[in-house]
């Protein structure tokens, strides 16, 4: 979004204030569409598509006052920039303005050449914003980047309820040692690409990728409904995706690949570990300890997705799987009992 | 009556957003000023404070936009004075109006 060229809705309940705010937003190269009060504002800011609102106070059905309020509560709008026009009297309205999250205020008749200023100056914050948000997504997932830029940044992290993913391919060393590094590279990109996906569409945050495996986490840091039915239901998609891959791959003469998905829940201690500079979003515990033990049991057992006892009692037989019974996993004081998610043999 | 009316402030206002879009604009306002005269009095007859004082803002509002200064003045002081005891201020109010608008149009099309 560049300076000029930004879309900007106008709210103002007088049709000569609005008329006269559009007028100058329109001379400075800027879009602008106009709402006579705060209801219809609401209704277009949901609609998508905004840089930056211009907002008067008084108004008929919601004032500017409730506008900014539902803005702050919503984290689809919370970060477009409000400048208020306003001839109302005295600095308390402009400090409540302010507490709102108004960028800016000014005092009608709105001069046009501050009115310009301001604009120009809060587009470039949002710019600005909206480039660091790019980046934190980019590196940390949105489901991080949503929690980091709700609740900020701090090392530490708290006790929850979550199910834990492993995964990686199995006898990616051969297939690497049988292509060239470009084509092994492509290969993990795709890979990442369809797991990724699959884990996202239900609502998994993938906070680790180590080589060719990968580590996830259902109800954390983002609340998910069901942790344990959201990591069966994405492994079995995952499964699913290799198999559609796999075709593909058949028909250019490649070696099919295939997955180990191992699957725990229970407590986890979730949060940014590191340092100020550098930090990751992880989760550590007896939990995630299983599901790796779970995912490298899967060879073994000649299964494509291992599940602990907890997840398995949580899928309340919404999907078939088969009991194998207790296994002693090294570093564990007790046998664990372990679930095969049905119709998935070795992947 | 356009002394009533701040050049001044008249002519940044056209320098600002184009002397033919003044013209429209001035016309919007002589067409919404009744309405808005309309919500003052009704306001008031219902002794309904709060609508009587966003009426009386509008108007301020809009005066000062068109450097109306005279009309901007007795409107703030309805807007901050509460409700009147009886329409006189309101009639003074209306009868300012009536003489600004001929006077605003005249200004804008020079």
């Amino acid at each position: 979004m560049a300076e000029r060229g930004a879309r900007l809705l106008v709210v103002d309940d007088n049709k000569v204030n609005r008329l006269l705010l559009a007028r100058n937003v329109t001379l400075q190269g800027h879009q602008v569409e106009t709402a006579e009060n705060g209801r219809v504002a609401l209704e277009m800011l949901r609609r998508g598509g905004f840089d930056l609102l211009v907002l008067d106070i008084e108004m008929p059905d919601l004032d500017g006052f409730q506008v900014m309020e539902q803005l702050a509560a919503d984290p689809a709008l919370r970060d477009i920039p409000v400048i208020v026009t306003s001839s109302l009297e005295g600095v308390a309205t402009i400090v409540r303005c302010i507490e709102l999250g108004a960028d800016d205020y000014l005092h009608k008749p709105v001069n046009a050449v501050l009115l310009k200023a301001r604009i120009g100056s809060s587009l470039e914050k949002k710019r600005l914003r909206d480039q660091q948000k790019a980046l934190v997504e980019r590196f940390a997932t949105s489901a991080v980047a949503a929690d980091l830029l709700q609740s900020g940044f701090t090392l530490g992290g708290k006790r929850v309820q979550a199910t834990v993913m492993f995964c990686d391919i199995r006898g990616f060393t051969t297939i690497v040692e049988s292509q060239g590094p470009e084509e092994t590279i492509e290969l993990l990109n795709t890979w990442y690409t369809l797991m990724f996906d699959a884990i996202a569409a239900q609502g998994g945050v993938v906070n680790q990728m180590i080589g060719d495996g990968l580590m996830a986490i259902f109800g954390a840091p983002l609340p998910v409904a069901e942790p344990p039915l959201a990591a069966v239901r994405a492994a079995l998609e995952m499964v699913e995706m290799i198999g559609l891959l796999n075709t593909e791959r058949a028909s250019e003469g490649k070696a099919a690949l295939a997955i180990g998905v191992g699957i725990a829940t229970g407590d986890v201690f979730a949060g940014y570990t590191g340092t100020q500079e550098r930090a990751t979003y992880t989760c550590v515990g007896d939990t995630v300890n299983l599901a790796a033990r779970l995912e490298a049991h899967t060879k073994q057992a000649a299964r494509g997705i291992l599940i602990d006892g907890a997840t398995h009692e949580a899928l309340g037989g919404r999907v078939p799987c088969e009991a194998l019974g207790a296994v002693q996993f090294k570093g564990k004081a007790q046998a664990v009992d372990v679930f095969a998610v049905a119709a998935t043999p070795a992947a | 009556m356009t002394d009533s009316i701040d050049r001044t402030i008249f002519g940044e206002l056209q320098q600002a957003a184009g002397a033919d879009f003044v013209i429209e604009l001035v016309d919007t306002f002589a067409e919404e000023a009744p309405g808005m005269f309309a919500e003052l009095r009704a306001a008031h007859a219902a002794g309904a404070a709060e609508r009587f004082r966003r009426a009386a803002h509008s108007l301020k509002t809009n005066a000062n936009t068109f450097g109306a200064t005279a009309l901007g003045i007795q409107a703030r002081e309805l807007e901050l004075g509460g409700l009147p005891p009886d329409a006189r201020a309101i009639d003074a109010l209306q009868s300012l109006l009536d003489a600004t608008i001929p006077a605003l149009k005249e200004l804008a099309r020079g």
